[in-house]
Order: structure tokens, then C-alpha cells, then sequence
């Protein structure tokens, strides 16, 4: 962006920061950076709740036969798994990243509705403990795997109910969390930000923002039907009153695959932040990156029916849904020459934050490889429902989503904290990660091929010994995500003060014009950017 | 618990770490491979699976082959400066058509497969396929032939959680009392609807996976190229038993075919009623005559066949269900109450509840289980016979 000159006057600002303390400065909090504190915390006790759950389900899948969980828990444990995952670890992460960052990153002083911020923030929790509670109720957590779908889901008692009500309130707290992101990037910018010179963190949540607003209200009147179904005599998805189940599939997927790119943008973004700093040279192509996120974004909207190939579409569905779906690879490999393109030449180094990167760009390949797999639609049909599925999905989840938001943790904990993480275990975190992953997922694949459905508690003999090897990757990979909560506690107790932009090829204005640790009010006079 | 698995994990992954060190991949076990295809759909798929695999372990190696070479050659230990270039719109058009281009390549013979594949015209054999939670029917509607196919696999084999479960039979979650069977080379009509939730009718080798939608008919077909049996399980999660309801097909040579046809009618003379149920035996009997007067003792004798075959996932054998999801009918005041609303309920179900229709079950196994869960455990009601069960019917 700019030259590195330190606004120093910022400093001291932290002296006469006037916030509450304690219990209320959270609670009451509109500071972006609180906020952000707040998100980020929160999706890391999510994640470790869902982990949990999945250790458990793995566990009963060490081998055949049932030796933990009975049928019905276990459902329960996978469909609260994926929702965990997705609602609580994931997609609070990213907002965490957006208001801790897109402020710095525009040089605005705070996100644009402050005081709604807070309540985005604070809606997401009951949510999570609706989601957690409805465990405890009688009939148990919600049994249909995360997708929902009716009749099922009909059949089971207050959980779903609940359930519904934690969907609703996410949705809510997202789209409030979008207007604001929003408003904050068409706004708030500083003089001189141009949009086509926003780093790509910005750009990336300004799109995903758009298809949270666009996709999230569909989502909850996808769920508000179950429950009018459910209670209110409608017959929304039930044949015998003249409604159509398919009709559920299709209005959760609409919503559903937006979704999986809601989780991926806002990764491209911090990749593409993190590549050009630790290779020493600017991104290769700041404005195709952008068209890309763009037409992804999209062509999101007309891909849904890849979920659905086995229902029993016409000939003409299949092959439009086919064709969209392979095209979304053509912008998706854009990314990725362009992140090649970017180290080609460079002068690399490879601290942790770049290692995650690094193993984001190979795994969430084989993860698109294998969504292009399932997007030719007869080869879908064989694998549709199976453990290729668990394995393509997680391989963008995990090793992307996932895996970028370590890499995002490590590269900002410095400007978040002020302190330096320590390097030797970041990468043993890395490494441990990568290894652990790949053994619990890479066999799905082909337990998948052999025709081993998902979100099932036991199997038959000839899928042992992957489901073994996967169950052991898992347990390492769980495991070793221990380790990561001990490093950011370590770093932020240490005593190794962080130099205000750490990273030799860091660019962007938190690193240029913010001390380490950024102070609590940042930016309140606009910085110029030229 | 904890401690236990660990011991056993250590226990099992030696030998499996020997094995991978082998180089036993080779070994069926642990396959990495789509089974073998048995239809001409399911051979496309295979092909199509690699064709495309190949184009991607292709790309693969050649895009992150350089990745690599980037990282070796050009990190700052090795003392490399960095270029400045970015934006090169030849290098980014390039990049943008060539794999526009291969797609256009991969979705032609795709195309051709999905056109083929949706062709159910001109069967030489139509099936209708009505999954319930958590069995499938078969209706051979030319050749009035109606069975429940049920999984197989004693629950002792499965269930663990106390004991060690006994030694699983060879095809363990995938074996039914009984299968579908087919004849070769013949073209296969199936019609997959479901009764109570959404169930995927998935046989890999045949190239089939197939959602039932309660209230809608879904047409498929497939064509098995060689007698043999071909597994596949439900794909769509239908609640708890869902792992548990294979599905079997047995493709036998036309006369074999024909000789199965001709059992199949000879069990049971009235077209029209087809019906007969699971646990094979001593249900046949069930089947015989819905009008004859039965005594309580064969009631219950059957109505236990009929009960496990149906009831126990939910019930459980003990009659003490699994609250408070699935009530317990031991001492149930439904179950020990008067027959009407008793009959009533397991005809007709119970909307919005887990607890769905029987009506598939034949009058007589159906007054057999509630004879039987009237007079099992402590349960002291009276017999149904099956005229009642059939008036109720009307009614
Ligand atoms: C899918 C699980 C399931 C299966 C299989 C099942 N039931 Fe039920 N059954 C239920 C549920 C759930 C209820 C409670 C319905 C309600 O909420 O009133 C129930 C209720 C009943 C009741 C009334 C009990 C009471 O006290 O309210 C009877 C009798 C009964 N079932 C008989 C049967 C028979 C006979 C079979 C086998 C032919 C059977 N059920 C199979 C789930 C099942
Ligand atoms: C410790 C790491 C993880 C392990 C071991 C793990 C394991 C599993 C397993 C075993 C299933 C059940 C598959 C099935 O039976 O269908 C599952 C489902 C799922 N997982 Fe994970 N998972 C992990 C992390 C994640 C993360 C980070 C996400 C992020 C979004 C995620 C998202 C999902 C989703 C959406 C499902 C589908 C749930 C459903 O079937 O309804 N998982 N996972
Ligand atoms: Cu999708
Ligand atoms: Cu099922």
C-alpha cells in the first residue's frame, strides 16, 4: 500500500482508553477488536465442542460391530458434529478475522454499526447453547445429519425445535454481521482505499458478506416451514397434504452450497494475503483474483442441484447442474496458478503461518479435484452419500477452511497480541495437523469408492481396516489441536514482544501503520493512502 | 473404556502397519478401487471415474510439480532475491481456457452417460421398490411376486456394548432374508418410492443410487451383465436403523429366473395378495389363509417371528422400547387396552411420530404381532384374529 511510517500518536491512546473493565467491558462491548477477541475465542471453544463429537463418532468406528454409542445417539453426535463445525467454529471464525481486520484494513477507525456488532456477536451464543442443550432433552439432539431433511426430521421431538431456533438466531446474527461488514467496507474507507486496492481479505468478506444476506434468509424459511410442518398442520414437504419433500432439498441447498463458499472466501482471502508476505513479492494478479472470488460467488447460486443428482431430476437438470458445477473449477484454478504464480520467483521463507498456507494450496486441490469428481453427475451417483463425500468435503473444510484460519491465527497473532508465538511449536502444530489429516481422511476416499455410505454407526467387514486408519488420523489430528490452544496461550504469556509489522513482505495498513500490539481505538484520524 | 480402546487400537494397528509395509494394498481389504462394475452403467462409471482421476493426478503432478520446484529453488535460505512481476493477461488467459477446454472434454462422455443412464424405456422387467424404515419391499408388478427384504445379520453379532459380540458372519450388514433376484441381461425397471422418510436405493456394482420419496415415484434401471450377487446398502440417513437396511441382488440366468418366478407364485396362489413377510419359515405359514380361525399359541408363535422381524428396533425384544423416544410396550396401555385403537394404530401409524403404518404386513402376521405384544412379557390381553385385522382394514 503504502510507505511504512508508524502513526505514533495512536500509541497512547490505550492510556485513556475509557471502557469498562471486567465482566462488562465483554459484555458491553462495541470495540471491533473486542468483538473480534470475542468471535474468535468462542469458535475455538466450538470447534474443540464438535471435535469432541467427532473423536466420539470415530471412536464407534474404530471398528465394526458397536461398542460406545447406540444408533440413534450416534446420528445425533454426526448431525450435531456438522452443525458445530459449521455454524460455531467456522463461520464465527471468519466474522472474528473480518471485524478484528477489515477496520485495520480500510483504516477505519471501528466497524460501522458498533452497538449491532454486539449483539451479532452475543445472538451467536445462545444459539450454540440451544444447539449443545438439545443433547439433554428427551428424544436427543437432532438425529437427520445436518442437512435436515424432512420427513425425518419431522418424526423427532423438541430437539428439532430447538434446533430450528438456534438456525434462525444464527441467521440472524450473520446477516446483521454482513450489513455491517458492509457498510463498514463501502463507507468507512480511508481517503485513497480505492476497491481495486483493498487487500483481498477485504474484498473476499465483502462478496461473502453479500451471499451470507442473499442465502441466509433462505435458509430460515427453509426451517420456519419444517416448523409450521411440524406444529401448525402445513404441509410444506409432506406428499399426503400435497407438498413434496425434494422441495426441502432444493431450498436447503440453494442456501447450502453458497454456504461452503461462504466458508472458503474469506480463506482465499487470507491466502492471498499470507503467499505474497512470505514469498517477498506482490500477489501475481490482484484483479483476476478478484473477478474470480466474484464469478465463484456467483455460480455458487446455480450449482445446487450437485446435491440432489440422486433424487431423480430430468436429463436436463442433470446435465445444467453438471456443467455449472465443473465450470466453478475454472475460477477456482485461477486461485490457484495465481497463488504459484505468486511464490514463482519469490524468496521464500516458511514460518508457520506460510506451512499452513502452503498445505492449504495442496489440500484443498485434492479437495476440488474431488468435488470435480463428484460434479459428473454419473460418477456422483456411485459416490453420492459415501465416505468420498466425508473426504472431498472435509478436505475443503479442514485442510481449507480450517487449515487458512490457523494460518491467519499465526500470521495476525502478532498485531493481535504483541507478542510472538513460538515458531518451533507453530510448525510442530503444522506438521502434526498435516499428518494427522491426511490418515483420517485420505482413506475415506476409498471406503468411499468401495460404497461405504456415510453417517452410518457400524459397517461391514471388508471397510475395517481404512475406517482403522482413520479413526487413528483423526485421533492424532484431534489431539494435537491441544497444542494449538497451548500456543496462543504461550504467546500471549510470553515475554517475546513482537516487532510492529514481524513479517519482511507484510504490506497492508495494520502492519505499515499500526504498532504491535494494535491499540484498543485504532485509526481515529484516517490514514492516506496513496 | 478409554484404556481398553487404546489397547485395542495398539492391538489392531500392528498388523495393519505390517500389512501396509508390505505393500498389501494389493489386498482386497484394502481396496482403493470403485467395486467391480456388473452393468453397462456401472462399466461407463468406472471408466468415466478414471478418465477423469487420470486428468487430475495429471494436473496434480505437473501444477504442484512446480509448487515444489518453487519452494526448493526459490526460498530466501537459498539466497533467492525476488522477482517483481505480477499481471501477465497472456500467461491469465491461458490459464482460464485451457482448463475451460479440458472440462469441455470431461463433460462430453458424460453427457453421453447421463443421457443413457436416464433411458428406463422398454424394460424387460419392472420392479416396484417401497423402502420403510427399516426394510425394502419388492414388487415384481408383471409377475405379481411381493416380498420384504430384511437385514439378516443377528443383533448379536452387532451389538457390543456389554460383551464382545459373536464371532460376524462373512457378509455382515449385508446380507437380507431375502434378496432381490433378477434375471441376466435383461433390462430392469425399478420404481423406487418410500413409505414413511427418504432412503437411497444404492447398489454400487449395478451403478444405482436412487432415492425413494415418500409420496413420489422415481424411475431407474439397470442391466446386470453376469449372474452373481451384488451388495449395496440405504444411502440417505432414515433414522436410527439406517446402517441397517442392505439391500441383496441376485442375478441368475433367465431359467433360473423363471423357476424363482415360478416359487415365488406357487407360496403364494392369490396374485393379487402377494404379501408375505420376512423371517421366512414360519411366516410363510402366515401367508396361507386369512379367513381360518387360529388359536392363540400360533398366534403367538408367529407374531414373535413378525415382531422381530419389524417391531424390535424400536420396541426392543424385551417389550421395554427405548424411552422416551420408542415407549415400551410392556405394560403399555395401548397394547393392553382394546383391540380397536390398538389395530388401528399399527395399520394406520401414527403421524408425525417414528411409529409408522404396517399396513404392507399381511392380515395375519399383523394379528399375530399384536397378539403377540398383547400377550408377551407381563402383557395379559386377548388374541386378534385376522379378521378383525381385516375388517379394520375395510374400515
Ligand atoms: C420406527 C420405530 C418403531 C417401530 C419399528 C415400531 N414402532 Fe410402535 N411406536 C413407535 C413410537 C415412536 C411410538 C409412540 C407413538 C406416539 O408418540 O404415540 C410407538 C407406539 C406404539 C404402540 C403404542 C404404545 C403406547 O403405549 O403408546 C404400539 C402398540 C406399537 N407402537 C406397536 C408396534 C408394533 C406392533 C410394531 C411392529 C409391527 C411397532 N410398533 C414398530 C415406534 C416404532
Ligand atoms: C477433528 C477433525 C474432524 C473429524 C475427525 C471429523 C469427523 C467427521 C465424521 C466422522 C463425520 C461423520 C461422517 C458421516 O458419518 O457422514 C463428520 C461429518 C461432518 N463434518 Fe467433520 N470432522 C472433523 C472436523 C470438521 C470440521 C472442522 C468441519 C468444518 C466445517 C466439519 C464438518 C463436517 C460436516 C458438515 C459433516 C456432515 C455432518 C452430516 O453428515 O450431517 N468437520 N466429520
Ligand atoms: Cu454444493
Ligand atoms: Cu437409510
Amino acid at each position: 500500500m503504502s510507505a511504512a511510517t508508524h502513526a505514533q500518536d495512536h500509541a497512547h491512546h490505550d492510556d485513556h482508553a475509557h471502557h469498562p473493565t471486567g465482566i462488562k467491558r465483554w459484555l458491553f462491548t462495541t470495540n471491533h477488536k473486542d468483538i473480534g477477541t470475542m468471535y474468535l475465542w468462542f469458535s475455538l471453544a466450538m470447534f474443540f465442542t464438535g471435535g469432541v463429537m467427532a473423536l466420539l463418532i470415530r471412536a464407534e468406528l474404530f471398528q465394526p460391530g458397536l461398542q460406545f454409542v447406540n444408533p440413534e445417539f450416534f446420528n445425533s453426535l454426526t448431525t450435531v458434529h456438522g452443525l458445530v463445525m459449521v455454524f460455531g467454529a467456522i463461520m464465527p471464525a471468519w466474522v472474528g478475522f473480518a471485524n478484528w481486520l477489515i477496520p485495520m484494513q480500510v483504516g477505519a477507525a471501528d466497524m460501522a454499526f458498533p452497538r449491532m456488532n454486539n449483539w451479532s456477536f452475543w445472538l451467536v451464543v445462545p444459539a450454540a447453547i440451544l444447539l449443545v442443550a438439545s443433547f439433554f432433552v428427551p428424544g436427543g439432539a437432532a438425529a437427520s445429519g445436518w442437512t435436515l431433511y424432512p420427513p425425518l426430521i419431522i418424526q423427532q421431538g423438541i430437539s428439532i425445535d430447538m434446533t430450528i431456533l438456534a438456525v434462525h438466531i444464527l441467521g440472524a446474527s450473520s446477516i446483521m454481521g454482513s450489513i455491517n461488514i458492509i457498510t463498514t467496507i463501502l463507507n468507512l474507507r480511508a481517503p485513497g482505499m480505492t476497491l481495486m486496492k483493498m487487500p483481498l481479505f477485504v474484498w473476499t468478506w465483502l462478496i461473502t458478506a453479500y451471499l451470507l444476506i442473499a442465502v441466509m434468509p433462505v435458509l430460515a424459511g427453509a426451517v420456519t416451514m419444517l416448523l409450521t410442518d411440524r406444529h401448525f398442520g402445513t404441509s410444506f414437504f409432506n406428499a399426503a397434504g400435497g407438498g413434496d419433500p425434494t422441495m426441502f432439498m432444493h431450498i436447503f441447498w440453494f442456501f447450502g452450497h453458497p454456504e461452503v463458499y461462504i466458508m472458503i472466501l474469506p480463506a482465499f482471502g487470507v491466502v492471498s494475503a499470507i503467499i505474497p508476505a512470505f514469498a517477498r513479492k506482490p500477489l501475481f494478479g490482484y484483479a483476476s483474483m478478484v473477478y474470480a472470488t466474484a464469478s465463484i460467488a456467483i455460480l455458487s447460486f446455480i450449482v445446487w442441484g450437485h446435491h440432489m443428482f440422486t433424487v431423480g431430476m430430468p436429463a436436463a437438470g442433470q446435465l445444467f447442474f453438471m456443467y455449472a458445477t465443473m465450470l466453478i473449477a475454472v475460477p477456482t484454478g485461477v486461485k490457484v496458478f495465481n497463488w504459484i504464480a505468486t511464490m514463482w520467483q519469490g524468496s521464500m521463507t516458511f514460518e508457520t503461518p506460510m506451512l499452513f498456507s502452503i498445505g492449504f494450496i495442496c489440500l484443498f486441490t485434492i479437495g476440488g479435484f474431488s468435488g470435480l469428481v463428484l460434479a459428473i453427475t454419473p460418477v456422483d451417483i456411485t459416490l453420492h452419500n459415501t465416505y468420498y463425500v466425508v473426504a472431498h468435503f472435509h478436505y475443503v473444510l479442514v485442510s481449507g477452511a480450517l487449515f487458512s484460519i490457523f494460518a491467519g491465527i499465526y500470521f495476525w497473532l502478532p498485531k493481535f497480541t504483541g507478542k510472538m508465538y513460538s515458531e518451533k511449536l507453530g510448525k510442530l502444530h503444522f506438521w502434526l495437523s498435516v499428518i494427522g489429516f491426511n490418515i483420517a481422511f485420505f482413506p475415506q476416499h476409498f471406503l468411499g469408492l468401495a460404497g461405504m455410505p456415510r453417517r452410518i454407526p457400524d459397517y461391514a467387514l471388508q471397510f475395517a481396516e481404512w475406517n482403522m486408519w482413520s479413526s487413528i488420523g483423526a485421533f492424532i489430528f484431534g489431539f494435537s489441536q491441544l497444542l494449538f490452544l497451548y500456543n496462543v496461550i504461550e504467546c500471549i504469556r510470553s515475554n517475546r514482544k513482537a516487532a510492529d509489522n514481524p513479517w519482511e513482505g507484510a504490506d497492508t495498513l495494520e502492519w505499515t501503520h499500526l504498532p504491535s500490539p494494535a491499540p484498543y481505538h485504532s485509526f481515529e484520524t484516517a490514514p492516506v493512502v496513496k | 473404556m478409554g484404556l481398553d480402546m487404546i489397547r485395542k487400537t495398539i492391538r489392531n494397528a500392528a498388523p495393519a502397519v505390517a500389512a501396509l509395509v508390505m505393500g498389501a494394498t494389493a489386498n482386497a481389504a484394502y481396496d482403493v478401487d470403485i467395486l467391480p462394475p456388473a452393468s453397462p452403467i456401472a462399466q461407463q462409471i468406472y471408466d468415466l471415474h478414471w478418465a477423469i482421476m487420470w486428468v487430475c493426478i495429471v494436473i496434480f503432478v505437473v501444477v504442484f510439480g512446480a509448487m515444489f520446484y518453487s519452494i526448493f529453488k526459490h526460498r530466501k535460505s537459498a539466497g533467492a532475491k525476488a522477482a517483481h512481476f505480477h499481471e501477465n493477461t497472456t500467461v491469465e488467459v491461458i490459464w482460464t481456457v485451457i482448463p475451460f477446454l479440458i472440462l469441455v472434454g470431461m463433460a462430453y462422455p458424460a453427457t453421453k452417460t447421463v443421457l443413457e443412464m436416464k433411458d428406463a424405456s422398454n424394460p424387460d422387467l419392472t420392479i416396484k421398490v417401497t423402502a420403510y424404515q427399516w426394510a425394502w419391499e419388492y414388487d415384481y408388478l408383471q409377475d405379481g411376486v411381493k416380498f420384504n427384504s430384511l437385514l439378516a445379520t443377528p443383533r448379536a453379532q452387532i451389538e457390543e456394548w456389554q460383551k464382545k459380540g459373536e464371532a460376524k458372519n462373512p457378509d455382515y450388514l449385508l446380507e437380507v432374508d431375502n434378496p432381490m433376484v433378477v434375471p441376466v441381461g435383461k433390462k430392469v425397471r425399478l420404481l423406487v418410492t418410500a413409505n414413511d422418510v427418504i432412503h437411497g436405493w444404492y447398489v454400487p456394482q449395478l451403478g444405482i443410487n436412487q432415492y425413494g420419496i415418500p409420496g413420489f415415484v422415481k424411475d431407474t434401471w439397470f442391466k446386470a451383465d453376469k449372474a452373481g450377487t451384488y451388495r449395496g446398502q440405504c444411502s440417505q440417513i432414515c433414522g436410527k436403523e439406517h446402517g441397517y437396511m442392505p439391500i441383496v441382488v441376485v442375478a441368475k440366468a433367465p431359467e433360473d429366473y423363471a423357476k424363482w418366478v415360478k416359487e415365488q407364485q406357487a407360496k403364494n396362489p392369490q396374485a393379487a395378495a402377494p404379501q408375505q413377510v420376512a423371517a421366512a419359515a414360519p411366516v410363510a405359514a402366515v401367508a396361507e389363509d386369512p379367513s381360518r380361525k387360529w388359536t392363540a399359541d400360533e398366534l403367538k408363535a408367529a407374531g414373535e417371528k413378525v415382531y422381530a422381524a419389524n417391531c424390535v428396533a424400536c420396541h426392543q425384544a424385551t417389550g421395554k422400547g427405548m424411552p422416551p423416544a420408542f415407549p415400551a410396550l410392556d405394560g403399555s396401555k395401548v397394547a393392553t387396552g382394546a383391540k380397536g385403537p390398538q389395530i388401528a394404530l399399527v395399520l394406520n401409524g401414527k403421524q408425525g411420530t417414528a411409529m409408522a403404518s404396517f399396513s404392507r404386513l399381511t392380515d395375519a402376521e399383523l394379528a399375530a404381532v399384536i397378539t403377540y405384544t398383547r400377550t408377551a412379557w407381563g402383557n395379559k390381553a386377548g388374541e386378534v384374529q385376522p379378521s378383525e385385522v381385516k375388517a379394520a382394514r375395510k374400515g
